[in-house]
């Protein structure tokens, strides 16, 4: 058990110099330095050389980069050819026999690095990167300390420093032109923000035309930092602090990309360890080695001096808080618990899981309130973004998560992007599917919105369907109608791999004229002939496949929709393989574990329904209690309930719901007619003003643990310093269901995964061991996978037979009126992370540091709306004010906005409308009318006037 | 008083939105309402299965005393919901 509970302890993976060729059939066999090596063909003599565990020495190659072959550092003798090669850029082929030392060899690459160091500042002693710098490393092995050329030559030491990234600098003095920078902008990130001017020793590397990094096309993602081999890009806060010590595997906290870090640490003066800096790792599967801003930079929060550290308890939402010791906490909240339940009922209390916390984490939360509680009554944040997907896939396919693993884009022809802005939101995937397009795949957006992705730089989407919000379902029919109806449908694989009936019941239905492209333009407003070539691109395709977000969830028939994506693929052969399937790109980071793990109200872990008895008894075995065989109570409904005074308690893991659950000022009412609200995160969220319990949980660098990211992908959370609040969250669980009396005992996570495994076939070859050997393991993983699932419905779906689901168009009741003739929709920027509680308190807030909303030139125009003025936003729900911005992002008669910020209250407008089958809410499509305003509206002043009030009684607790 | 005012006007909050929820399943899963077709089984099925038996109970109390506003699909399906 020990060597699980350690932190893995990271070296440095070994840079091999190039990257693996890709796709190599044939292998060569040649000899360096006297050893026999056999490489795939297209591996450069460089890799070939270091796979043998020789060092050629190098500058501008690294194996996250296509080779450059530019500071002619790496030159090694060929046998039997003339001059010196650079090993970087020349492949291995069979028979070569290569030299890399040799008197002639070295005095050339002392030379060569002579130069460079002539160029660069020589106090080695005080620069930050000391230690971690490979031009230092290079001279090291080469025996060179001094330069013969003087420090007094000609060079760039005088230019200025870049400070403007609030995360890096940029220091030219040191740079030595090697391009790496440059190529990781263009090749991984694909934002193509630095360039180089100038010639020879003239060049220079900058950011745009010679602007600063902010005023740049720069993301911040930092991938140019990691490839930079000397101090020129180097994090602020090495610069501060000193390079690391240690470093440790984890997972990334923010988005359902799931990326893969090294946690960097270094003691502080009190021998605490403190994080330097997250490093994407190489070994990563979700992202090889990239990241964004978030993941990369926005870390600060967990040291943010808002933190709640302490329990807190209060009798009414109008009292000052008292800071309280764990054990009283604990037993006021389970003697308040039992007092509700055996007041009201065993029904009247209930649990929300949360999709930030860890899969351990949220199934002790669903565990406690099954057993614990005796009910079902356990919902998940889910719920309000990606339950439509389970639903829609679990109908079609028979399970309710995404086909592919990230890398299946590298094999894809087409992509079709539905309701997705990944460049924003999932912005590792965002580039490596840009590095495709690069590539010659062809992209189809479907958006009411201009993305990036439209018309980015070097990419352009071959259709963009500009749809009206709410009406995807008729998109999809649409889409369906054309396969059909021209015949571009592959009959042999439907007819092998689906359910017939089904599938001709379809096809009656989606043949009717009612879903041609020509009748439902004027629904969808997209052109006809536009979306015929769209469909016949897609249809033609090698590989085809379809990725979708919450634009596609966060509607009235986002289950429909869902369900009309599946047959699409289904219909046109694009399931079971590499290259093509059906992607939804989830929002927070464990999504898709939150639900795996049974936190739906009607559903025990791995999609099982409460009502199948063998499986109930299965759990009931091995929890020693009896199960509730009804299903519980929704997140909406529990509001419902607690407003129709039935439902009166209410325990509330990592969750804002009074800020990312819509129609605001319902949710509201709810939380202060309950008589006990618990709330466990880690600062006093919107929702916790209404609490009477904060419960202070643990950031992911401070406990242990597993997220499962969008492509079903487990990956370990490993605990790098101890808990600022003394437990982690499991561990509150723990001691509340205890002091509900309900045991539970756990000494550790991997505890919680082997119940997990043992309860759920999905996750039966699961165990922190395995992880901890393979890096990652994507379920499902049982005997049949021991190793995971990159791929599923590989030879036949998991339902059997595939579904084709009837997916009639049921418009919204949302629509525009005369009272409210816009359509506003919403979206994430990329700086920014959900309700923004963690990346609001980080620097993170130079990129965005409020909520907008956009609107066309024409509307604004209408409305005497100039960028920057303030605009009020008025629903049937209600209305806030925030500041427009003029664009012809959107279309006219659509309003788009974001929700990061609480000051904006941005779903004080949304309404209670939602998806039939789940009841995600219809985040996406709003009517409101928008004015020019000067004042906030009445919700931001109440709001303001309320936040100061608990501020206040904040303050009083912790004085 | 006024406290229970309020009340009765949020419970009928919460009996209007289970009313339109139900209306959406069965506008949906009735879509082509034919003759011979199951819809009123499907209908009935994914109330079943994702609804608390609190608020079944409220969806058909509301039916026995008014119900005019369930559509005529839903209507069909009520006899087969589990009480
Ligand atoms: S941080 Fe990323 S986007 Fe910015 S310049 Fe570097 S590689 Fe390009
Ligand atoms: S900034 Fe760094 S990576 Fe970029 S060219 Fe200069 S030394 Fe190379
Ligand atoms: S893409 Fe997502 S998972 Fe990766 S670093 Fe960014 S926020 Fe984290
Ligand atoms: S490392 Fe090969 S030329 Fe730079």
């Amino acid at each position: 058990m020990s060597d699980i509970q350690q932190p893995l302890t990271q070296l440095r993976i070994l840079d091999l110099g190039t990257p693996a060729p890709r796709d190599s059939a044939a292998q060569v066999s040649l000899e360096i330095d006297g050893q026999q090596v056999q490489v795939d063909a297209g591996t450069s003599v460089m890799r070939a050389a270091a796979l043998l565990g020789i060092n050629v020495p190098k500058l501008c190659a690294t194996d996250s980069l296509d080779a450059f072959g530019s500071c002619r550092m790496c030159l090694v003798e060929i046998e039997g050819r003339k001059g010196m090669p650079a090993s970087c850029t020349t492949p291995a082929e069979d028979g070569m026999v290569v030299n890399t030392q040799s008197g002639k060899l070295e005095k050339l690459r002392k030379n060569v690095l002579e130069l460079y160091i002539s160029d660069h500042p020589l106090d080695c002693v005080s620069c930050p990167s000391n230690g971690g710098c490979e031009l230092q490393d290079v001279a090291a092995d080469l025996g060179v300390e001094e330069t013969r050329y003087g420090l007094q030559g000609l060079n760039h030491q005088q230019a200025a420093k870049d400070e403007s990234n609030p995360y890096f600098t940029f220091d030219p003095s040191m740079c030595i032109v090697c391009y790496r920078c440059v190529r990781a902008c263009d090749d991984i990130q694909g934002s193509f923000a630095l360039t180089v001017d100038g010639r020879g020793f003239e060049s220079k590397v900058s950011a745009g035309q010679m602007e600063s990094f902010m005023d740049s096309e720069c993301v911040s993602c930092g991938a140019c930092v990691n490839s930079c081999p000397t101090a020129a890009l180097e994090d602020k806060a090495v610069i501060e602090m000193g390079q690391p010590q240690k470093s440790t595997v984890t997972t990334c906290a923010y988005c359902g990309v799931g990326c893969a870090f090294e946690v960097e640490t270094r003691a502080n003066d009190q021998g605490a360890d403190e994080v330097v800096r997250m490093t994407p790792y190489k070994d990563g599967r979700a992202n090889e080695g990239h990241a964004c801003v978030k993941g990369r930079f926005a870390f600060g929060y967990t040291s943010h001096k808002d933190r709640i550290t302490k329990p807190m308890i209060r009798d009414s939402i109008d009292e000052a808080w008292r800071e309280v010791s764990w054990g009283e906490a604990i037993a006021f909240t389970a003697s308040r618990f039992r007092q509700i339940q055996s007041e009201y009922g065993r029904d009247s209390v209930g649990g929300i899981t949360s999709s930030r916390c860890s899969n351990e984490e949220t199934f002790l939360v669903q565990k406690l309130v099954r057993a614990g509680f005796g009910n079902n009554n356990v919902d998940t944040c889910a719920r309000v973004c990606h339950s439509p997907t389970g639903y829609g896939l679990k109908t079609t396919l028979g399970e309710s998560a995404g086909t592919q693993a990230f890398d299946s884009v590298d094999k894809a022809d087409v992509v079709m992007l539905i309701g997705a802005n990944p460049t924003e939101a999932h912005p590792v995937f965002g580039s490596r599917l840009k590095q495709r397009l690069r590539e010659g795949a062809q992209l189809i957006v479907v958006d009411p919105r201009k993305t990036e992705l439209v018309n980015g730089p070097h990419i352009r989407a071959a259709h963009h369907l500009q749809l009206l919000p709410g009406t995807n379902v008729a998109f999809l029919n649409a889409m369906a109608h054309v396969i059909i109806s021209e015949g571009l449908a592959d009959e042999d694989y439907v007819n092998q791999r689906c359910e017939i009936p089904s599938w001709e019941d379809w096809c009656d239905f989606i043949r009717l004229e009612e879903n041609s492209p020509e009748h439902l333009q004027a629904v969808t407003g997209i052109p006809a002939d536009e979306l015929r070539a769209a469909a016949r691109l897609f249809a033609g395709a090698g590989n085809a496949a379809i990725y979708y977000g919450l634009g596609v969830t966060e509607h009235s028939q986002g289950s429909t929709s869902v369900m009309g994506i599946a047959n699409l693929a289904m219909a046109t052969g694009n399931l079971g393989r590499e290259g093509v399937g059906v992607n939804p790109l989830r929002g927070q980071n464990n999504v898709q574990g939150s639900c795996d793990m049974g936190s739906f109200p009607h559903e025990l872990p791995g999609y099982r329904h409460i009502s199948d008895a063998n499986v109930r008894g299965l759990f009931e075995n091995e929890w020693q209690v009896k199960l509730h065989e009804e299903p519980g109570l929704r997140i909406p409904n529990m509001f419902d309930a607690a407003l129709g005074g039935v439902f009166k308690g209410l325990y509330c893991q990592g969750e804002d719901i009074a800020q990312s659950d819509p129609d605001t000022q319902h949710v509201e009412a709810a939380l202060k007619s309950l008589q006990c609200l618990v709330v466990q995160d880690i600062f006093l969220n919107e929702t916790a003003r209404f609490a009477h319990v904060f419960l202070p949980g643990s950031t992911f660098l401070e406990k242990n643990g597993t997220f499962t990211n969008a492509e079903r992908r487990i990956s370990r959370v490993r605990k790098v310093m101890p808990s600022r609040s003394g437990k982690e969250d499991w561990e509150i669980t723990m001691d509340l269901a205890n002091a509900l009396g309900y045991p539970m005992q756990y000494s550790h996570p991997s505890e919680i995964m082997d119940e997990i495994a043992r309860l759920t076939p999905t996750f039966s070859g699961v165990n922190y061991a395995k992880l901890d050997r393979l890096g990652s393991i994507q379920w499902p993983c049982n005997e049949a996978a021991p190793e995971g699932t990159p791929t599923m419905h590989v030879d036949e779906f998991v339902r059997g037979k595939g579904y084709f689901a009837i997916t009639g168009f049921v418009p919204t009741r949302e629509r525009s009126t005369r009272k409210y003739p816009l359509l506003l929709t919403t979206g994430r920027v990329l700086s920014q992370y959900n309700v923004g509680a963690q990346t609001r308190r980080t620097g993170n807030v130079v990129w965005a540091d409020q909520d907008l909303l956009e609107i066309h030139p024409v509307d604004a125009e209408d409305r005497g709306i100039c960028t920057n003025d303030w605009v009020g936003i008025a629903s049937r729900a209600g209305d806030t004010v925030l500041r427009a911005v003029v664009t012809d992002r959107v279309q006219p008669g659509v309003v788009y906005t974001t929700f990061h910020f609480p000051e904006t209250g941005a779903n004080i407008v949304t309404t209670e409308n939602s998806d039939w089958a789940t009841n995600c809410p219809e985040y996406k499509v709003t009517a409101v009318q928008a004015t020019k305003v000067t004042r906030p509206s009445e919700w931001q002043k109440k709001n303001a006037a309320f936040n100061r009030r608990q501020k206040a009684l904040l303050d009083k607790a912790r004085v | 008083m006024a406290d229970k005012e309020s009340n009765n006007c949020e419970v009928n909050r919460e009996v209007r939105h289970l009313v339109s929820m139900a209306n959406d399943i069965a506008d949906n899963l009735g879509f082509r309402a034919e003759a011979g077709d199951n819809s009123a089984e499907r209908i009935a099925d994914h109330i079943n299965r994702f609804w608390a038996p609190r608020m079944r109970a409220l969806l058909l109390e509301y039916a026995a005393a008014d119900g005019k506003d369930l559509s005529a699909a839903l209507l069909s399906a009520l006899e087969k919901l589990k009480t």
